[in-house]
């Protein structure tokens, strides 16, 4: 099959005009039919994704299964993958049919809940394949729509705030994007991601209003994307529409922005900044870095004081997050790497702890931690399935969490000890929080009289989790797969890197003397 | 020679004997009563010349010894404005004639508008420009003062009027002015005087006046205080007309006149229009924020999309021309479609412009809903839509052309005016049920243009229907 990405992409968007275009009617057959279409075209999507990785060699550092097509203004259709978006792109199809699962209950609307979440899928799976800036962005941009209309038609009270928030937040910072794009169209003549890759912007220091931009041209078009991929990583300080969105947000929203959307920060720097502008990223390194460990520690002392738990896992996202940014720039083998690892990992464990609250969401209404406490004495299966995917938020060895973290640790470690060692406390931090959260909600008394009745778990809900445990394990004790996938290319990125800044370096020293 | 020169000439000739041959035979036969049957003929007329001017022959031609010029950059204008306003006369009528408002001057009053438009954007002298845009306006002032017992319209119609008098002074006199200085009236002779930076002082007071002067027709700020008064007075088919093709004829004039007469000065002109550009982008987003009343909305809406399509011009360059066609078409394609919704928009009969009436449309009509937010992210600029490529022509013309600044204050001005367009759709679907909520009209000439206009703006993301290479053959006609 030539064109496995295409149809990978875009199978959930053929489900979705089909619903929209034959489904009629809003009784609980409808209903059904719609949430059951959107699981078969989900899990069907999945399948088909297999052999994405299946014809998948780790070893070729080139883009695989390319497709390409002309397109407007010398612009082109162009889909592929790499060691860096492999992953990520099965990490999407492996979570959708998972949310979709999750949304069950969903009664509102339901055909429409579909549509969308579908749709949502298709520009996912787009942003982590197109080879074209524009493409890319019109993926990446385009996610908004849908995840907007998601917070702001089935979200909660608050819903109208964090959906405008979430929306026109992200929308700054990506049409900022935007103009860097059209710069990088007009200096380098293309928009071949592969050609960008390989082309060499200029970097000679100048001044603009009498500030010195040092790396010159290279450092505003990495401060354009910075401030796109920042935002939706969330970066600390831009990360405030992140704990709005999430807790308003339904829960397959909270999960689906935790587990894929963030991600597309950490890709768009891994795909952009660091192999187009090296010595952007050169110049910008420090700040980088020493933002990275302020959100590491911040956001995990807000995160201490929360008193709703789809807040208090989102801080603990931003923290996380905070992880990845550091190995990416740290921009050795095992900080990309782990980046790349705590990445795929988070959208495990992000993703079923947004899970776990909304299983107790659904029974209770409430998201307070004081509404809870002595859940183990009725839902012993909840508190195994909880405590499994605290632990691994905390980053206990042995599930997923933990490799990550200590791969980016050990990168950053060799770039900036004092980075390194105040992150580290991030550690500790994560085990308050994510521990004390535990308690709270599942040990005790069960004291409560609106809990007494509470039921464990149903098999539907054991499902979702089942694999979502498994991979969390798996990946904790025995990570290689996923490392021996990503590795190859991110060597070739650090090569070229590398060579840049050298380049960058002996110019320097050259003006210098 | 004549005979030649007519025959470049016909569609004008054709429009202006077919407005007058109705007007007659309205008056001395049925009159209102024609209405509909004149509406029909109009809108077809105007959809056969269209296609005849497209299909006609490459090349430009020159008539009355370059007065008129007729060229590619002329017919796609002139495709752009014969299509918005057959489109428009036929959204328009079911609307009149339920409000009672079915006069046949509607329809003739257009042609005329039209005709005007035809000769703004072939003009090739000073004179031919003016009379052309004369034309073109007195229609529209009428017409804005179609309701004759509103005081609300009447009150547009004069508003517009006096302004636009007004503002014709100050071209007429910025005419002059170039004129006296470059002792031609031809824009051919003009370029020769005015070369970029040897420009004498009077020739260039001449420009900057005629620049106000257009400023005004293509409602730039500061020239744009008319606009959301007019948009929001005048009745809504009337609206929808001027929000689509006068805007192009303006806009393809106002290009026009800055290559084909200043050309060789791009560098006296290119600072004005970026500022004009500029502050359009920011008021328009800005001060619509607050409105309520959806046409006002529109108004601003527009005087921002000008803001857009200015900044392709401030480029200067044949890039620029293109992504100002480009994005006119789109926006008129886009205008369309939304404004086939606002005329659809009723209570019990009568015509609602309240944005807040539109609460919780997405219950009542989930088809129709659906659709007007699909035309709502395209103005917003936002992927995959084709508001977003439009931007994107534009965006690129400008950094081409030196004009990073106002790129990147352009995108951050359509942040801004995003929230608007997001309000609306807020209201649509988030918002809670009410009591006088406004309905749909069951109208399947109105839906029709509803929905293909939303699906013009996910099908079009294609391949643009070909308009790109149109386009760019046009603006390199345009710029030499």
């Amino acid at each position: 099959m030539d064109n496995l990405l295409s149809i990978t992409t875009f199978l959930p968007a053929l489900a979705a005009l089909i619903l929209a275009v034959f489904l009629r009617g809003e009784d609980e057959a409808a209903q059904r039919n719609a949430k059951w279409l959107a699981f078969v075209a989900t899990s069907v999507t999945f399948v088909i994704s297999l052999f994405i990785l299946a014809q998948f060699e780790p070893s070729n550092t080139d883009f695989q299964m390319v497709e390409t097509r002309e397109w407007l203004l010398g612009l082109q259709y162009k889909m592929g993958v790499d060691g860096i978006s492999v992953l990520f792109v099965m990490l999407t199809t492996f979570l959708m049919p998972l949310v979709i699962a999750a949304s069950w209950d969903v009664t509102k609307r339901v055909k429409e809940y579909m549509i969308a979440f579908l749709v949502l899928e298709t520009l996912m799976l787009g942003v982590f394949m197109s080879l074209d800036l524009v493409l890319f962005y019109l993926f990446f941009e385009a996610g908004l729509i849908p995840m907007f209309l998601v917070i702001g038609i089935w979200g909660g009270a608050n819903r109208v705030y964090a959906s405008f928030k979430f929306f026109l937040y992200t929308f700054l910072g990506s049409v900022l994007m935007l103009v860097a794009m059209v710069a990088m169209f007009a200096e380098a003549q293309t928009t071949d991601i592969e050609a960008l890759m390989r082309h060499q912007f200029d970097f000679e220091t100048f001044s603009i209003l009498g500030v010195q931009i040092v790396g010159g041209f290279q450092t505003l078009l990495f401060l354009a994307f910075f401030a796109s991929f920042a935002v939706k990583m969330p970066m600390w300080p831009v990360h405030t529409w992140l704990p709005d969105a999430h807790v308003q947000a339904p829960t397959a929203g909270s999960v689906v922005l935790a587990a894929i959307l963030l991600k597309m920060g950490g890709y768009g720097f891994l795909r952009f900044s660091l192999p187009m502008f090296p010595v952007g990223a050169d110049v910008m390194t420090p700040l980088i870095l020493w933002m990275s460990a302020i959100a590491i520690v911040y956001t995990s002392l807000v995160a201490l004081v929360q008193e709703d738990m789809k807040k208090l896992i989102a801080y603990s996202s931003v923290a996380h997050m905070g992880y990845v940014t550091m190995g990416i720039f740290a921009a050795n083998q095992q900080g990309i790497d782990g980046a790349i690892f705590q990445m795929i990992s988070h959208g495990f464990i992000s993703g079923a702890l947004f899970l776990c609250v909304g299983v107790i969401y659904d029974r209770m209404h409430t998201r307070d931690i004081d509404a809870y406490g002595g859940l183990v004495n009725r839902m012993p299966a909840y508190a195994l399935i909880f405590m499994l995917f605290t632990m691994a938020n905390v980053g206990l060895p042995g599930t997923s969490g933990f490799i990550g973290e200590f791969l980016t640790l050990l990168g950053v470690f060799q770039v900036n000890t004092w980075v390194a060692m105040i992150a580290t406390t991030g550690v500790i931090f994560s085990a308050a929080y994510a521990l004390w959260l535990y308690r709270r909600v599942v040990f005790g008394d069960l004291i409560k009289e609106s809990l007494k009745t509470i039921q464990d778990m149903s098999l539907r809900e054991r499902a979702i989790f089942a694999p979502l445990v498994v991979m969390t394990l798996l990946l904790g004790v025995y990570p290689a797969p996923v490392l021996d996938m990503i590795g190859p290319s991110v060597a070739a990125l650090i090569d070229q890197y590398d060579i840049a800044r050298a380049a960058f370096d002996a110019a320097h020293q050259f003006a210098a003397n | 020679m004549i005979w030649a020169d007519l025959t470049i000439f016909l569609p004008e000739i054709i429009l202006s004997l077919f407005a007058m041959a109705a007007l007659l035979g309205a008056v001395y036969s049925v009159k209102d009563a024609a209405t509909a049957i004149l509406t029909w003929a109009t809108a077809g007329l105007f959809v056969v010349t269209a296609i005849w001017i497209g299909a006609s022959a490459d090349g430009t031609q020159v008539a009355f010894n370059g007065m008129f010029i007729d060229d590619a950059f002329a017919r796609f204008a002139k495709v752009t404005i014969l299509g918005a306003a057959a489109c428009v006369l036929v959204m328009g009528q079911g609307y009149l004639v339920k409000r009672g408002m079915t006069m046949f001057e509607f329809p003739i009053l257009v042609t005329l508008s039209v005709v005007g438009m035809m000769m703004m954007v072939s003009s090739g002298d000073l004179i031919v420009l003016y009379m052309g845009l004369e034309l073109q306006s007195l229609a529209l002032y009428v017409v804005a003062a179609l309701r004759r017992d509103s005081a609300k319209s009447t009150e547009a119609g004069l508003k517009y009027f006096v302004l636009g008098a007004l503002s014709s002074g100050l071209l007429l006199y910025g005419a002059s002015l170039i004129y006296g200085y470059s002792g031609t009236t031809l824009f051919s002779g003009i370029i020769q005087t005015a070369s970029e930076g040897e420009m004498s002082l009077g020739l260039l007071f001449g420009l900057v006046f005629l620049i106000a002067g257009l400023g005004f027709k293509v409602s730039a700020v500061p020239f744009h205080m008319w606009t959301p008064d007019v948009y929001e007075g005048a009745p809504t088919p009337v609206t929808a007309f001027f929000a689509t093709a006068p805007k192009v004829a303006a806009i393809a004039l106002f290009a026009r006149v800055m290559h084909d007469a200043f050309g060789q000065a791009v560098g006296d002109w290119q600072q004005i229009i970026a500022m004009l550009s500029l502050l359009s982008m920011f008021l328009g987003a800005v001060a619509a924020i607050g409105q309520t009343d959806i046409k006002r909305l529109m108004a601003f809406s527009s005087i921002a999309h000008m803001g857009y399509a200015l900044m392709g011009l401030a480029a200067g360059t044949v890039l620029g021309v293109q992504a100002m066609l480009i994005y006119m078409a789109i926006y008129v394609a886009t205008n369309v479609g939304t404004f086939a919704f606002i005329l659809s928009m009723e209570r019990d009969g009568r015509p609602v412009t309240d944005i807040a009436s539109l609460e919780m449309l997405s219950n009542r009509e989930p088809g129709k809903a659906w659709a007007m937010l699909a035309l709502l992210f395209s103005l917003a600029g936002v992927p995959p839509f084709l508001g977003f490529f439009a931007k994107f022509y534009v965006l690129r013309a400008a950094y081409d052309g030196g004009l990073a600044w106002l790129a990147v204050a352009g995108v951050i001005a359509s942040v801004i005016g995003a929230f608007y367009y997001l309000r609306i759709v807020f209201f649509m679907f988030f918002g809670q049920d009410r009591d006088d909520p406004a309905q749909i009209a069951r109208d399947p000439i109105l839906s029709g243009f509803v929905v293909a206009s939303a699906l013009v703006m996910i099908i079009g993301i294609a391949n643009l229907f070909g308009i790109e290479s149109i386009a760019a053959a046009a603006a390199e006609t345009l710029v030499n």
